[in-house]
């Protein structure tokens, strides 16, 4: 909202030591002070400093023999002789009034204006455009003055130059402040200045004595949802060629508004002094009763942006008996706006209902002053007020006669609250006397009627969001300034549940992000973004390929969620590899999103008090399941080249040899085995299961993929999904044995395509419970053999005696047996 | 078999002592010395061998003469064990000189990782809050309206709902959005428990804005939620004091000014003063009593504070970040200046 000082002074008494032009900067303070933001100040006259003034062209002299036309202007400044400048524009007349910037007078970008002789002629001071004066870009001309002033004024003043605005963001709670008025009475109060209200009854008056008979357009509510109170004022007799006075359109355009013609005009103008939005009605377009209704069958309007809409039946409009007239309290509609012929008017102005606004605004994409007054809640006081002051003002400027108004519904009910006094001060932690509430209350408006602690706290009309205790309590903090509220550390008490501290999950996720970043991997977030084409190549299938879909993404590139942390890891690893990294290892942890489960629909439940318990489940599964997972990547060297040698190129062993040692430190036992799976390599993807159920893959990526993101060959990929293995409880320690082990060896021809991992675990089952461990120490497959030769070592312990050779020998033979007949083994010798 | 017996003259011994301490002192080195050893300390050396001839010395000079041999020879030892000293030593410096190495030379073999600093930067205020008591709490993205809006007094037509540029799931009428904050996380801590409640809830949030030097679609926030008997707005204010000095310097000071929030009443934004100027940090206030009876607490029993702050823009003021692009695309040339966060 952009606040000329000129205008906020009309509603506050500033004493008489105070310029608010020149405490710009206490302004901007004490609107901070009261919650509002100062978006900008706008200080046109800020790089002028020195006497700039009014004067009249008493004669021009022509200047021939140079490159343009110069001319040599006589000047009347009110002073005792006439005043000679040169001037190279020739955009005015003799009788013009311009404005002259005198010796001394310094413009912006310090240029300083001195006499001097030019163009063979003495030149006292400079005629000024409005971008020698940083007002503007505008250098075709100087400026003309349209109305009249008095030579030698200030010609600040003149241009409206002199007037600083303040730019002040409105929080969607004090729709109120989105006026002069509002916006006056909050500084008022925050600098502890007078409020200077309208005179809203001397105005009502006034009205009344100036009617004159003739037809008074008639007006009813068929939707009493959609408003509760309408005026319809009936002017005629406007004169169409009436022009906006300067001072209006000045204020106009400085509030960042477009003037128009006077009609529109005026009522712009009332709306952003007074709040409340009008509109003026070719009167002579209206056929029958002006009415407030829902759209019901009415197909379509125009708007006034030329814009034709579709109307939904819940469309609230003012329609006239055969047709729809304007998309109520958002934009007036084509037909009935007022032309240039127009001459009656009927001039609206209701209290609509604030969702009815916001819905129609939301449904035509059609956010409008009006319509965000509406739904920020207008003073209902203001519907017979603002119209009548703008009907005065088409009545002064613009000739209109006035015939009368036509009124339907009734104010709404002065709101009351009761409250105690104390309680505001246990609320903000501080304490405020009775009498300072009492204060705080009465400057903010409110009514307040005390009896004994209780009082009864009637809110003032243009504050519909003043309805409990803590709505008081911020007025009463905010008045007195929320700088009085002291600084106190609580202490936290133990909840019921008795749980303090990270929980084991979030300690997971850090222990993991740590162990990540010590081996070596960089973290990154991605965006978790993706499209259909990525998810095509990826491969996903099955969970990993149904998604959610955003339905206004901001770019329709990629409108889906992710299912995988690999699409987003592994275009990171190829940027980095284009801007130049040789090698890189990423991490990353995150959710994804899948689409797997039908999802109940927990839209519209009440919050006037707390779901019952079937209403809380229901929200809980209108949420999918969002898994975390961690993933990482490294593409290329995983040990680097450097003056040492050459390094290493990552592999599945890498992939794999990662994710089984971050998987030991959160759980003990997993079992790893081959599975196909996008979008790893087919042949060399692990998948690690922990209780019957895979909670993590590793391996190198297909190499299509690869291919296609530009990335290297074996470029290797892990995911864990970490909130899929179960917390595990303190491990139990076993003892440390200290007799001596006993080792021994044993190899087989297997076919290649059983697993170590296999063989590993039928040994261990085969050789019992004084088998420490088992260790592959040897593994080959000659050129075309179907079977592989492995080696292992096992090594045997007792707790309580040293083996024989005997015992450790029949223990080997167990488990190599056991091999041997479950895999069509060879035993080797 | 037996002689006459043999004198032995000092002076022959003397003699003999002096050799060998020369040739001892004259080593050049362990072998040279070894070699000398042989012949001056050894068992067919000059001191030896009278040693050796001893017995055929006249009886009465024995004493004397065993005496003296005695002492020539541990003179010879004495001088031995000096010079094989002194040599080992003169060969050990010389070796550890010889192996010398260019320390300065490249040793990093394999990737140096990193956490991102907006990771580090939450583990930071993690634990703040979980050293004094607080818990973590944490929620879904995907979010239902419900708790991203409704319950947090942002009705489907105020206002307030068109301030957060929301990212809408299709089909619409799911009414699942990527929440627009982690708000949605207290109103479930709420409904799970029953005050008192002191959480923090740290995560990703998302907002339909286009990605710029200072703006992302996805971002991070860390809220606050206390609700407890007698909690006041004085409460907050040392909070946020507390808070902002630990993650920013002791030194820095906060100031809250009236704002508003539908979920919040007293509401306020809090900026604080760092660097000679006022930044704004995030939003706050006491929870809005019709949240909390959404969530079933008792108004008459409980109040709460809560506030929230984004975690780039945190950043980006304590880390001298400019341009939001660093932190959202994952060049690890930036997460790398940061390391592990200790720093």
């Amino acid at each position: 909202m952009k606040l000329p000082i000129s205008w906020l002074s009309e509603f506050i008494t500033f004493p008489k030591s105070f310029d608010p032009a020149k405490n710009i900067e206490k302004l901007v303070a004490a609107f901070v002070k009261v919650g509002f933001e100062v978006e900008d100040v706008i200080n046109p006259a800020a790089g002028i400093q020195g006497p700039l003034k009014v004067g009249t062209v008493l004669e021009i002299e022509e200047l021939s023999g140079h490159k343009k036309p110069i001319r040599y202007v006589a000047l009347d400044l009110g002073e005792k002789s006439k005043r000679y400048v040169i001037c190279g524009a020739t955009n005015f007349q003799v009788g013009n009034q311009v404005v002259v910037a005198l010796p001394g007078a310094v413009l912006p970008g310090n240029f300083a204006i001195s006499a001097r002789e030019t163009y063979g002629r003495l030149s006292n001071g400079m005629i000024c455009s409005a971008r020698e004066l940083g007002l503007g870009e505008d250098h075709s001309g100087i400026i003309v003055l349209e109305d009249k002033f008095k030579n030698g004024s200030d010609a600040l003043k003149a241009i409206g130059a002199h007037d600083p605005i303040i730019d002040i963001a409105v929080n969607p709670d004090r729709g109120y402040a989105m006026s002069v008025r509002g916006a006056a009475r909050e500084l008022a109060m925050s600098l502890g200045f007078k409020f200077r209200d309208i005179e809203s009854k001397a105005l009502l008056n006034k009205l009344a004595k100036l009617k004159k008979s003739g037809k008074v357009t008639q007006v009813e509510i068929l939707d009493k949802s959609g408003a509760d109170l309408i005026f319809l004022r009936s002017l005629s007799g406007l004169d169409p060629s009436a022009k906006t006075p300067a001072w209006m359109a000045r204020r106009l355009t400085q509030a960042g508004m477009r003037p128009i013609s006077l009609a529109v005009d005026v009522t712009n103008y009332v709306m952003l002094e007074l709040g409340q939005p009008l509109h003026a009605f070719d009167a002579e377009k209206i056929t029958g009763k002006l009415r407030v209704q829902r759209a019901n069958s009415y197909k379509s309007i125009t708007t006034l942006d030329n814009q034709v809409r579709k109307l939904t039946k819940e469309d609230l409009l003012i329609a006239d008996e055969k047709r729809p007239l304007a998309l109520a309290g958002t934009m007036g509609g084509l037909d009935s706006e007022v032309g240039s012929q127009t001459s009656k008017i009927a001039l609206e102005a209701a209290h609509f209902n604030p969702v009815a606004v916001a819905r129609n605004s939301r449904r035509h994409i059609l956010s409008s002053e009006a319509s965000r007054r509406f739904e920020r809640g207008v003073d209902p006081l203001l519907a017979e007020i603002a119209s009548a002051r703008a009907a005065l003002l088409l009545i002064e400027h613009g000739g209109a006669n006035y015939h009368g108004t036509s009124s339907k519904g009734a104010l709404p009910k002065a709101n009351f609250t009761a409250i105690s006094p104390a309680e505001i001060s246990k609320l903000i932690g501080t304490e405020y006397s009775s009498v300072e509430v009492a204060k705080a209350l009465a400057a903010v408006g409110c009514k307040v009627s005390k009896s004994g602690k209780k009082w009864r706290v009637t809110s003032p009309s243009w504050r519909s969001d003043l309805n409990h205790l803590s709505d008081f309590a911020e007025e009463v903090a905010r008045f007195y300034g929320y700088e009085r509220i002291p600084s106190r550390v609580p202490t936290p008490k133990i909840p019921k549940s008795g749980k303090t501290g990270l929980t084991p999950l979030q300690q997971r996720r850090r222990y993991l992000s740590l162990a990540l970043a010590n081996k070596g991997f960089t973290e990154v977030h991605n965006y978790p973004f993706v499209n259909k084409s990525q998810m095509d190549l990826f491969g996903f299938t099955g969970e990993r390929a149904k998604t959610f879909k955003i339905a206004n993404p901001i770019s329709d590139q990629n409108p889906l969620l992710r299912t995988h942390l690999s699409i987003g890891l592994l275009e990171t690893a190829a940027r980095n590899l284009s801007r130049g990294a040789k090698s890189v290892a990423l991490f990353e942890s995150g959710l994804v999103f899948r689409d797997i489960k039908k999802l109940e629909n927990a839209t519209g439940i009440s919050t006037a008090k707390r779901p019952t318990a079937n209403q809380i489940k229901k929200i809980y599964e209108s949420v999918p399941f969002q898994s975390l997972h961690i993933g990482g990547v490294v593409a290329g060297e995983i040990e680097l080249s450097g003056w040492w040698g050459k390094g290493r190129i990552a592999s599945w062993e890498d992939a794999v040899s990662i994710t089984s040692e971050l998987l030991l430190e959160i759980t003990s036992d997993f079992s790893i085995k081959n599975v196909e799976l996008a979008p790893w390599h087919p042949g060399r993807c692990a998948e690690f299961i922990v209780a019957g159920k895979p909670v993590a893959h590793a391996g190198e990526i297909h190499p299509r993929i690869c291919a296609a993101l530009g990335l290297p060959d074996r470029t290797i990929f892990f995911a864990l999904l970490v909130d899929a293995i179960p917390v595990q409880s303190a491990i139990q320690a076993k003892p440390v044995i200290t007799m001596p082990a006993a080792i021994q060896d044993v190899s087989f021809y297997v076919p290649a395509e059983v697993s170590a991992a296999e063989i590993t675990s039928v040994l261990r089952e085969g050789a019992g419970s004084l088998l420490e461990s088992v260790e592959l120490f040897d593994r080959f497959q000659r050129e075309g053999d179907p079977q592989i030769s492995l080696a292992f070592t096992l090594t045997f312990r007792a707790p309580d005696r040293t083996l024989t050779s005997d015992e450790v020998s029949k223990l080997r033979e167990l488990a190599a047996s056991s091999v041997v007949k479950r895999f069509k083994a060879t035993l080797r010798s | 078999m037996s002689s006459s017996p043999v004198s032995i003259d000092p002076a022959q011994i003397e003699l003999i002592k002096e050799n060998a301490v020369l040739a001892i002192s004259s080593a050049k080195s362990l072998d040279e010395l070894k070699e000398i050893k042989i012949s001056h300390v050894g068992d067919r050396s000059p001191i030896a061998r009278a040693n050796q001839s001893l017995g055929q010395v006249p009886i009465e000079e024995r004493a004397a003469t065993g005496k003296l041999i005695g002492t020539a020879r541990a003179n010879i030892n004495q001088a031995f064990d000096d010079k094989e000293r002194e040599l080992t030593l003169a060969r050990d410096t010389k070796a550890l000189v010889e192996e010398r190495v260019d320390v300065t030379l490249p040793t990093q073999r394999t990737h140096r990782g990193a956490l991102h600093p907006l990771t580090s930067l939450r583990f930071e205020i993690e634990d703040l809050f979980v050293g004094l008591g607080y818990q973590v709490a944490e929620g879904p993205e995907l979010e239902s309206g419900w708790l991203n809006f409704d319950a947090l007094n942002i009705p489907e037509d105020h206002p307030a709902r068109t301030m957060q540029d929301t990212f809408f799931i299709e089909p619409i009428d799911s009414g699942l959005v990527l929440r627009t904050h982690t708000s949605p996380v207290q109103i479930r801590t709420m409904l799970e428990n029953e005050p008192p409640i002191y959480v923090i809830c740290p995560g990703r949030t998302y907002r339909s804005d286009e990605l710029d030097a200072t703006h992302t679609p996805v971002f991070n926030q860390v809220e606050g939620l206390v609700v407890d008997k007698e909690i006041t707005m004085a409460d907050l204010k040392g909070t946020l004091d507390l808070f902002a000095a630990r993650i920013f310097g002791p030194e820095v000071t906060t100031r809250i000014r009236p704002s508003f929030f539908p979920f919040t009443e007293p509401s306020a934004e809090v900026d604080f003063f760092y660097n000679g100027r006022w930044i704004e940090w995030g939003g706050c206030g006491m929870v809005n009593p019709k949240v909390l009876e959404a969530c079933g607490i008792d108004t008459s029993v409980y109040t709460g504070f809560a506030f929230g702050m984004g975690l780039e823009r945190t950043l980006m003021v304590r880390n001298g970040i400019t341009d939001m692009h660093d932190i959202v695309e994952g060049d690890l040339r930036f997460s790398r200046q940061f390391g592990m966060g200790s720093r």
